[in-house]
């Protein structure tokens, strides 16, 4: 089938775990047969992703006398019960990006606009500048990516609509009006994922709005799918759950790899952000040190949670065994990956949750929270509720006490991540995209 | 003439409180009192009080013609005693009646034959004298934990002056031998073996309430007409289930009891049949062959082997490590500790470990108390280190 695809990271521009997913899905969907065409807010080089066509919106030619942007804007906010200020709200994503980066960036943009414009004025019409990053202004983003999306869906021959996350929804609503074709929205988060309970409205009436107007909705995990469910209001029959599998092409395995720590090493590896739970790994590791003094804990990652982490972490007085790394890139993971024990993710709410994937590929046993989407499909994991700090401390010492339990973990978790395959995830979306087709 | 040979296996394990880390060295008590009592209670509420109620009706009905056999273990006598005498005192009763035989077993239903040939001699005992003062019977007949079983468990036995034993008529012990006749154990000269009827006991214990069974549903009349088919194709039909398939494993809704309360008299209407308890059994027939077996068999899982308590990293270092102590927990003298320790070693917590996910899974889940076997493990070896500490303080003070 010919998929038109919306999503807002893709790599190798990724912040964070949707972009890998996206790569990973795709991948396999090109490998059943489907052709895919991806719509991404900006693409600065040209495309040479062999398995799908990849579409930057910034490069996509609009006729301005369609009036297309206004007119699609203007419907979209009627639709919603309330009103959007596009240029004032800020997004809860904003940890992706600093505002100082965010500013950055937009006055790189504004240095090259009239060249851009130079470039971009033809006859045909003119093309949008879209920064495809989060930030203040993401909901401005969010409006002009929509509204290429149908501009694009007359131009794209395709048999089904398939919009990730609530950044494309509306994209993927407006592509709809156009093509008449299907519309499947796939949630990777949702808005109370990512902000606990100051839940930005906005955010929230469009991706209640997205799944209400979608034909089928994807979620990543049966507990994402209850989250849609029960502060959504979205009927269970309406949604599928496809959980996400490993993406990464992992590096191979250095087996002469020789750790620098002779200590034991706790690492937490993710945002610090709320809804990761930092401030209970920080918890567990004051009651671990308590027990043992032969540990030390990483933190490794940035976020608005940090400076209290830190200051928490100094009035414990723990600095000497408690590491703050700030963001990891590429072998700065591997390298710290490797140098762990055990990797601890106390998210409050993970959809899914990939990275303790990652961690058991570098033979790392994990203890993931219960909270979390990766739960329902690792058994050799140990899990917890993340607001239990005695349970989490408890579980970390024991996984760095009991060699057995370790080797267990390591060797059941090897077989699992075997059986973690893309592949499977697409036969799911495919009977998906059959159905909608045969409706 | 052919036996019908049924033994009820009684057991309930002692299990384990959650003891975190952060208990060791401030909580001494690791049992979870709430959880064993309550789980007692609703098992002999459905099962033990009404399928004693049973027992006792066909014996009465049956004149005697009705027998059974019972393996209760020390640790389910002492939560009986503690959280329902009324059921104990109905299991004396069915004893009284004089047409059940009781087995021994090791108290705690341990694995401590793989481990220590003392240890399993101490609690063996320590079983025959609780059966001898609960209900003033000396067993003749032995089944070990879990029916684990092999040649060097049979000669021991029968050196403790036991006259039979029983273990799994497995696939891979019997080859092309049948289940259905006396055996002799290889290395002995007295003792006599009695195989369960895997195929037949199953179809009671798992398969019962199975509609997408091709048998279901069962009625008397045609489990009947299967064991009298075996006439003249053998002696004994060894039924061995555990008690809780009436009303527990397979609920009173799926009709267990009222096809019980039928099935003896469909059995005896078969002049050749007759039920008869293990040692009644055993004296009745002569052994038809040897049977060399000199790997364990068990009851559990597809595999009928030990790899439901001994089959991967986990359970290995909890077992070794618990067996490990045995010396300085003997040193000690000291009563409780003794207790303790033994009760550590009943084979459930191991079982509890158990990673076997995909095959037998499902069953090790729904007797599980704990979530995960790591779990399980985690739990287990918090407790020991306690268990440890207090051993090692206990001999400080003897040394002083």
């Amino acid at each position: 089938m010919k998929i038109l695809m919306y999503g807002w990271e893709f790599p190798p521009h990724i912040s964070g775990g949707l972009g890998v997913a996206c790569f990973g899905l795709t991948r396999a969907l090109a490998d059943k047969g489907h052709q895919i065409t991806f719509v991404v807010p900006r693409l600065e080089s040209p495309d040479n992703t062999p398995h799908l066509d990849l579409v930057g919106v910034n490069q996509f030619p609009l006729n301005p006398a369609s009036d297309e942007q206004a007119h699609f804007i203007s419907r979209q906010i009627e639709a919603l019960s309330g009103t959007i200020d596009t240029e004032t709200i800020s997004s809860p994503l904003s940890p992706y990006l600093t505002k100082e980066q965010y500013l950055l960036e937009l006055q790189r943009l504004e240095a090259r606009r009239d060249e851009i414009r130079a470039q971009q004025e033809d006859e045909n019409g003119f093309m949008l500048d879209m920064s495809g990053d989060y930030g203040p202004n993401l909901m401005t983003e969010i409006m002009r990516y929509a509204s290429v999306a149908g501009s694009i869906a007359s131009r794209v021959p395709h048999d089904i609509i398939h919009a990730h996350d609530w950044l494309t929804m509306l994209a993927g609503i407006e592509a709809r009006n156009i093509s008449g074709a299907p519309l499947v929205v796939h949630v990777h988060a949702t808005e109370f994922d990512r902000s606990g309970v100051q839940v930005n409205q906005a955010i929230y009436d469009i991706e209640r709005h997205g799944m209400e107007q979608a034909d089928q909705v994807i979620a990543v995990s049966h507990y994402t799918k209850e989250t849609l469910v029960r502060h959504y209001g979205i009927s269970p029959d309406k949604i599928a759950v496809v959980h996400n599998a490993v993406t990464r092409e992992f590096a191979p395995h250095a087996t002469d790899y020789q750790r620098q720590t002779r200590e034991k090493v706790v690492l937490f590896l993710g945002r610090i952000t709320f809804q990761k739970g930092p401030d209970y790994f920080v918890e567990a590791a004051a009651r671990v040190l308590a027990a043992r003094d032969d540990v030390r804990f990483v933190m490794a990652g940035s976020g608005d949670m940090a400076p209290r982490m830190i200051e928490r972490i100094a009035e414990l007085k723990l600095g000497r065994k408690f590491h703050f790394t700030g963001f990891l890139r590429g072998s700065e993971v591997e390298k710290i990956f490797r140098e762990s024990d055990v990797y601890v993710m106390p998210s409050v709410s993970e959809p899914f949750g990939i990275s303790p994937l990652e961690a058991m590929h570098y033979d790392v046993p994990v203890i993931i929270s219960k909270t979390s989407g990766v739960a329902e499909v690792l058994h050799s994991a140990l899990k917890v509720d993340f607001w239990d700090v005695d349970e989490l401390a408890s579980k970390i010492l024991a996984v760095l006490s009991h060699e057995p339990l370790r080797r267990e973990m390591i060797e059941h978790g090897a077989e699992e991540l075997k059986a973690l395959q893309w592949s499977t995830a697409a036969i799911q979306v495919t009977d998906v995209y059959a159905a909608l087709k045969n409706r | 003439m052919v036996h019908v040979c049924f033994y009820f296996q009684v057991h309930q394990p002692n299990r384990l409180k959650k003891y975190s880390f952060f208990h060791i060295g401030r909580d001494h008590f690791y049992e979870d009192d709430n959880k064993n009592r309550s789980i007692l209670q609703r098992v002999a509420e459905r099962c033990y009080l009404p399928a004693n109620q049973l027992m006792r009706d066909l014996i009465e009905r049956h004149q005697g013609a009705f027998r059974i056999a019972f393996s209760l273990t020390g640790t389910v006598v002492e939560q009986l005693k503690k959280f329902s005498p009324i059921t104990l005192d109905s299991f004396k009763a069915l004893v009284d009646t004089g047409c059940v035989e009781l087995l021994d077993e090791t108290y705690n239903h341990s694995l401590a034959f793989l481990f220590s040939r003392e240890e399993f001699r101490e609690q063996v005992a320590a079983h025959r004298a609780l059966m001898r003062r609960e209900f003033g019977i000396t067993p003749t007949t032995f089944r070990n934990t879990e029916l684990i079983y092999n040649n060097d468990l049979a000669l021991e036995v029968e050196k403790m002056g036991y006259q039979v034993i029983l273990a799994e008529g497995a696939d891979r012990i019997m080859d092309w031998r049948s289940p259905n006749y006396c055996y002799q154990p290889q290395p002995c000269t007295d003792l006599k073996l009695l195989l369960k009827n895997y195929k037949l006991s199953d179809d009671l214990a798992f398969r019962f309430s199975n509609r997408s069974w091709e048998s279901y549903p069962l009625s008397p009349e045609k489990y009947a007409s299967w064991l009298h088919a075996v006439s003249g194709a053998g002696e004994t039909i060894n039924l061995f289930m555990d008690y809780e398939t009436f009303g527990e494993h397979q609920w009173r809704e799926s009709g267990i009891f009222d096809f019980m309360a039928q099935l003896p008299e469909q059995v005896l209407r078969h002049p050749d049949f007759r039920f008869s308890t293990p040692a009644e059994v055993a004296a009745a027939t002569t052994p038809t062959a040897r049977l060399d077996v000199p790997d364990f068999v068990s009851w559990a899982d597809q595999e009928r082997d030990l790899t439901a308590w001994k089959g991967n990293h986990l359970q290995n270092d909890a077992l070794e490590a618990v067996y490990q102590m045995q010396s300085d927990v003997m040193a000690t003298g000291n009563e409780e500790l003794i207790h303790t320790w033994r009760s550590l070693q009943t084979s459930d917590h191991f079982y509890y470990m158990c990673t076997k996910w995909f095959s037998d899974g499902d069953v090790h889940k729904y007797f599980n108390p704990y979530s995960s076997p790591y779990d399980a493990y985690i739990n287990y070896q918090n407790v020991l280190a306690d268990f440890e500490s207090q051993l090692l303080s206990q001999s400080h003070t003897q040394k002083k």
